[in-house]
């Protein structure tokens, strides 16, 4: 970090020369190097996640192979929390540092405070490994060993375990907590790379359906170096326009200019491509639903919660703090994002067989959602934007913490070869399939329950977050003007609505599925899983019937430090 | 004190979601832990009664405020504002006391009613939910959470009524009165969103001290969707129809939504929406009406039963046509009104639970012409049972003579032409009562047993119910007892209303009437009611089977033939409609619909297939994205 400080302090100039930099500088040659003063106060959040990440990589390095799994979930958990007592602790801090590279105001703290929860919540899921009774381990025995051979039913046999995931994953939640802080645009690519790395890696290790899950991590890692490309590419172009990369040196150029010119638009519109990326809005969505479906799922629901705060984050403060001036440029475009993403993952989540895939989808709808808000350009749009991102985090991970406990049954000896050679049912891979989940409110009352409670916060149905949130963004949207996005938005959820009470109706009033006399059944996790759920629900019913202290929260940190 | 009033529903609330969430885990205990929910409230209750004694005039009424919903500040031209807010005034204090003092009494019996019920425990986690939803309905502070509680009552009381699901009568009465509330429901609602159209907000401080400001239509339209939801919840004519069929549930429930609390909701939504009300006589009238029509109604289905249970529902519409129409008179009946309500209370659930009492030791038999001559086997059932039939049909000095007599009276005051009809129909109302409770307590408890052997030839054998059972009987008695009389002592109970329901208009007995004349008609009428049931039913014998008796007899036993009105009138009619409708929609609007459904589907199934797999096509098309973003925003530009 401090290498990267130091830097980074290099480039975006004296504050007093504005046109200084690492390219315009023409007269200050003889540039003297003094070392960048750091709060690191403000830093600590990410100081405490990546070190944490170095300990757990210490841990992998010097404990045997057995004794790895505790300390790896003890170290992550503890670095989270503790990284969320820093950002408590720093509320209503308003100041750049690190040469303001970095810029923790009430938009960065609710965020990383999002992020590490929706980490924490993520990191019970990743640490299930099931009761005595039946193993629930997501991941891969060993991540090296080929799908299929012999060494991969060794491995099995010696009951490895990948115990890097702990690490990754807190290198990854690093990264989240610098993208939405970056204060510039190199320091926004450097967290968008770190956040990135550690996934497609992770998107990799599935225990199951280990070939599916590698090829959405190749998937995954091809398309978001492609849109890092973009992104990139888009930094050099504002960077050629403005002479900086910082952000509010971009803003200044911009208002002083007195007409934009094509670089800086391309430049904007590239940066917007790597951005819309990672939130998954059409056309760049194409990667979500294989990716998702890939994935291990407690890998799928970090993403899909945590990555889209952190990318949301990213993208907010690029609009709100460097595009102020441009907002008649880039507001038309993003309308016409923000429909076709509603619009594209409305109509293709209805035709999904697949839970996960469906999720994925509604994944892309709520990012079209969300984009009104960014939309908005108001403070009251900063305000729902955020409480969405929480909202929506926090179902969706309870979602995807239910499909991993809906598993198919396999006769006999077990898929995995842990199983043994009795004649009971054994527990397989996550049933996705929509048509196991039939009658599973049978069954399972009080998980369907709960998946219900999630579908219908979704949905946006009153007494749940999902209603609250949309109903703030939706508001704020109108605020803004953009009321036929809202209508857009109506029509989107009517149509999201028939998905998702499809599944309440498929679980509630379908005769259950009974192939062969083995149906799906339903696993009881250890208490991580367990906790996971019921944090998720009583938050999602929470922001739907007391959302006035997240709300008011939200609104008093809808504000940017230039 | 102030602070704890959410407590008061948030104790029954507590204690539903106990039972419900923590499932067979609570079965050992969890009746327990409801009646204790239910007597803590009625604890919370008391303390917040003997609060507000202790201040005077305007500091009585407590407020308070939990948290907004959804403030939704400056669009458009009301800011929404909803909030979760409670009121305690004098007009609630009384319906708190009696909901959480009749809903204790009817917890404990039930400890015994449903001592051989295996799902015991669901049981009380309803009758807590009934509770909560019931108090949050008389304490909310505006027309939403009001709202809140009135569905909350519809629920629970749909799932009471279905509790023994497994009869196929007992579902289907449960849904016949979800679907009839429901009537009453879309009125409530569209009286709330008139309300907030016209008022701008919910709240009942705003709504009433603006009301003046409203147009007379605007007004009328909000009384009349108010009294369509009144009927609904208060099963008053035209939609009195789920009420006996409500008698299928358990009877501690027919006590419980036929005494306390669920039937009352109609009379408390007219009493506190009295300023809508005084602005609006139209609206007022066709309350009278509706009180007057259900009143003799309910009397005359309550004379042709022979179900002792539902004999008693036909009466409690009738009791609660008093009421409303007591309502409907204005300022001269509000107070009256309530307090029949809560002298009512006493002891309609008083004789519920002794029909309960009855049927428990009769093998659940409800048939009252296989009853006869059990004043013997059940003493205590049998006195507490009569006190009750003494304060119902108005005897002195019993509570509802108190209650009733006023009711009465004020309606022969309002004057004029209407005047006369509706004190008519009220002092025929008297003698009817007169008639079917006397009918009622001849044929249980006096003359020779007509007891028949059940099914498998075993004799019942009569007997008193336990403790939990009789203790509730009889607190319930002493209520029906002196609750009259206390609350009229120096007029207590109108003056304690007065903040609420406004200074009481005296009215004038037209044609040289006056109290004391009109009380002893009252009771002249009375004395015909019961004289006549004593000569048909005490002195001769009791056929076991139901003599054809005339048309008006016949037609009293099918409910005055409401359910083949609402089958011809709105089920017919209906179905034909919905035939109608099914094919216009086959034909014309599915065609539309499931065309756009097949659009939709057919889209979806085409960009399905740009979902290739391929990372060569996703980048593609990354890259077609963003050269179109490129585009678009340089074009968009120049």
């Amino acid at each position: 970090m401090s290498v990267l400080t130091s830097l980074l302090a290099a480039s975006p100039g004296d504050p007093t020369n504005p046109g200084g930099g690492l390219g315009g500088a023409t007269s200050t040659v003889t540039n003297t190097f003094t070392a960048p003063h750091v709060e690191y106060r403000a830093l600590m959040p990410m100081l405490v996640v990546f070190g944490a990440a170095t300990v757990g990589i210490l841990i992998e390095a010097f404990l045997p192979r057995t004794r790895r799994y505790w300390p790896q979930v003890g170290v992550s958990l503890a670095g989270v929390v503790v990284a969320f007592c820093f950002v408590v602790a720093n509320h209503g801090m308003a100041e750049t540092t690190a040469a303001d590279a970095v810029s923790v105001d009430g938009v960065t703290l609710f965020l990383q405070g999002t992020i590490l929860l929706l980490a924490l919540l993520a990191l019970l899921l990743v640490a299930e490994r099931g009761t005595g009774l039946v193993d629930l381990d997501a991941f891969t025995a060993q991540g090296a060993t080929t799908p299929g051979s012999g060494g991969e039913r060794a491995a099995d046999a010696a009951g490895l375990r990948t115990t890097e995931v702990f690490p990754l994953m807190l290198f990854s939640v690093g990264g989240m907590l610098l993208f939405p802080a970056a204060n510039d645009l190199l320091t926004s690519f450097v967290a968008l790379e770190v956040l990135s790395l550690p996934l497609y890696l992770l998107c990799g290790l599935a225990r199951r359906r280990r070939l599916l899950s590698q090829e959405a991590a190749m998937k995954y890692f091809l398309l978001g170096a492609f849109s890092s490309a973009f992104f990139l590419y888009g930094v050099a172009l504002l960077y050629g326009y403005a002479g900086s990369v910082r952000l509010s040196d971009i803003a200044t150029a911009i208002t002083s200019s007195p007409h934009s010119d094509v670089l800086v638009l391309a430049g904007v519109a590239l940066l917007a491509v790597g951005l819309l990326f990672k939130v998954g809005a059409v056309p760049f969505h194409a990667w979500t639903p294989d990716v998702y479906q890939g994935a291990p799922t407690p890998i799928t629901a970090f993403m899909a919660a945590a990555t889209k705060v952190a990318a949301f984050g990213a993208l907010l403060r690029i609009t709100y703090v460097a595009l102020p001036g441009l907002r008649w440029d880039w507001r038309p475009v993003l309308w016409g994002v923000a429909i076709l993403t509603m619009l594209v993952g409305a109509i293709l989540a209805i035709t999904q067989r697949d839970i996960k895939r469906m999720l994925a989808y509604s994944a892309i709808l709520n990012a079209g959602y969300i984009l009104l808000g960014v939309i908005s350009t108001t403070s009251k749009g900063v305000s729902s934007t955020l409480f969405y991102l929480a909202a929506y985090g926090f179902a969706t991970i309870g979602a995807f913490a239910v499909v991993t406990l809906v598993r198919e049954s396999v006769r006999g000896g077990s898929d995995s070869g842990d199983g043994g050679e009795e004649d009971s049912v054994t527990v397989g891979g996550e049933a996705t399939d929509l048509s196991a989940w039939a009658g599973l409110g049978r069954r399972s009352p009080l998980l369907a329950a709960c998946f219900t409670v999630f579908m219908l916060a979704f949905a946006g149905i009153p007494l749940t977050s999902g209603f609250t949130g949309k109903f703030a963004l939706f508001t704020a949207a109108i605020d803004g003007g953009a009321w036929p996005l809202v209508i857009v938005g109506v029509i989107a959820s009517a149509a999201a609505a028939f998905f998702y009470v499809r599944v309440i109706v498929l679980m509630y009033f379908s005769e259950p599925l009974r192939e062969q006399g083995a149906g799906p059944i339903v696993v009881v996790p250890s208490p991580m899983t367990t906790v996971a759920l019921t944090v998720t629900v009583a938050l999602t019913i929470a922001l739907g019937v007391l959302p006035q202290m997240a709300l008011d929260l939200a609104d008093k940190a809808a504000y940017f430090v230039q | 004190m102030e602070s704890l009033i959410w407590l008061v529903p948030g104790l029954p609330l507590f204690g539903a979601a106990i039972l419900l969430l923590g499932g067979k885990r609570t079965n050992a205990w969890g009746h327990l832990l409801g009646c204790l929910a239910a007597l803590g409230s009625f604890a919370l209750a008391a303390g917040l009664f003997f609060t507000m004694l202790g201040k005077h005039g305007a500091a009585r009424s407590m407020h308070q405020h939990l948290y907004s919903w959804v403030p939704v500040p400056g669009t458009g031209q009301h800011p929404f504002q909803a909030d979760v807010a409670f009121q305690l005034d004098q007009l609630s204090v009384v319906f708190i006391l009696l909901i959480t003092g009749v809903g204790s009494l009817i917890h404990i019996y039930s400890i015994g009613y449903m001592s051989h019920d295996p799902e015991r425990r669901k049981f009380f986690s309803y009758l807590n939910l009934f509770l909560a939803a019931m108090l949050i309905l008389v304490l909310a502070d505006n027309y939403l959470l009001l709202y809140v509680g009135w569905e909350g009552v519809g629920l629970a009381s749909y799932l009471l009524i279905g509790f023994w699901q497994a009869k196929p009568s007992a579902a289907a009465a449960a849904k016949k009165a979800f679907v009839v509330n429901r009537v009453g429901d879309v009125g409530l609602s569209i009286a709330i969103m008139l309300m907030f159209v016209t008022f701008g907000s919910f709240n009942f401080g705003t709504v009433f001290g603006t009301a003046g400001g409203a147009s007379k239509g605007t007004l009328t339209a909000i009384g009349i969707m108010l009294l369509l939801a009144a009927c609904g919840k208060s099963a008053q004519f035209p939609l009195q129809s789920w009420l006996g069929d409500a008698m299928e549930g358990p009877t501690p429930v027919s006590a419980l939504i036929h005494a306390a609390t669920m039937v009352t909701a109609g009379v408390y939504l007219i009493v506190r929406s009295h300023a809508i009300f005084d602005l609006s006589p139209t609206a007022r009238l066709l309350v009278t009406i509706v009180g007057a029509i259900t009143l003799l109604f309910g009397a005359i289905v309550g004379c042709a039963k022979d179900d002792i249970k539902k004999s008693l529902a036909g009466s409690t519409m009738s009791q609660i046509g008093y009421m409303i129409l007591a309502a409907g008179l204005g300022p001269i009946g509000y107070a009256f009104a309530i307090m029949h309500l809560v002298t009512h209370g006493f002891f309609k659930a008083g004789l519920f639970l002794g029909a309960g009492s009855v049927m428990h030791g009769m093998d659940d038999e409800v048939n009252m012409r296989h009853y006869g001559g059990l004043r013997k086997y059940m003493p205590i059932t049998f006195g507490t049972f009569f006190l009750g039939y003494l304060a119902i049909i108005g005897c002195p000095p019993f509570s509802g003579f108190y209650s009733k007599d006023k009711i009465i009276e004020a309606a022969f005051s309002k004057g004029g032409t209407s005047g006369w009809i509706l004190g008519g129909a009220a002092l025929l109302g008297a003698l009817i009562t007169a008639f079917y409770m006397t009918r009622m307590v001849i044929m249980t408890f006096f003359g020779e047993k007509r007891w028949v052997p059940d099914a498998e030839g075993h004799e019942p054998h009569p007997h008193e119910s336990p403790l939990s059972m009789g203790l509730p009987m009889l607190l319930l008695a002493v209520g029906s007892v002196a609750a009259g009389f206390l609350f009229s002592m120096n007029s207590a109970f109108v003056n304690w209303l007065e903040p609420v329901t406004g200074p009481r208009a005296e009215g004038k007995l037209p044609g040289g009437l006056n109290s004391t004349t009109l009380s002893i008609i009252t009771l002249a009428a009375v004395a015909v009611g019961v004289a006549i049931a004593v000569v048909k039913y005490g002195t001769g014998k009791v056929p076991a089977v139901a003599p054809r008796g005339s048309f008006i007899t016949v037609a009293a036993r099918k409910d005055l033939y409401g359910d083949a009105f609402n089958e011809a009138a709105l089920m017919r009619p209906g179905q034909y409609l919905t035939r109608t409708l099914v094919y216009t929609d086959n034909r014309g609007v599915d065609g539309a619909i499931n065309g756009l459904a097949a659009l939709v589907g057919g889209t979806s199934g085409r960009l399905r297939r740009l979902q290739t797999g391929f990372v060569r096509s996703y980048a593609l098309s990354m890259f077609g994205g963003a050269a179109a973003l490129v585009a678009a925003i340089l074009f968009a530009k120049l």
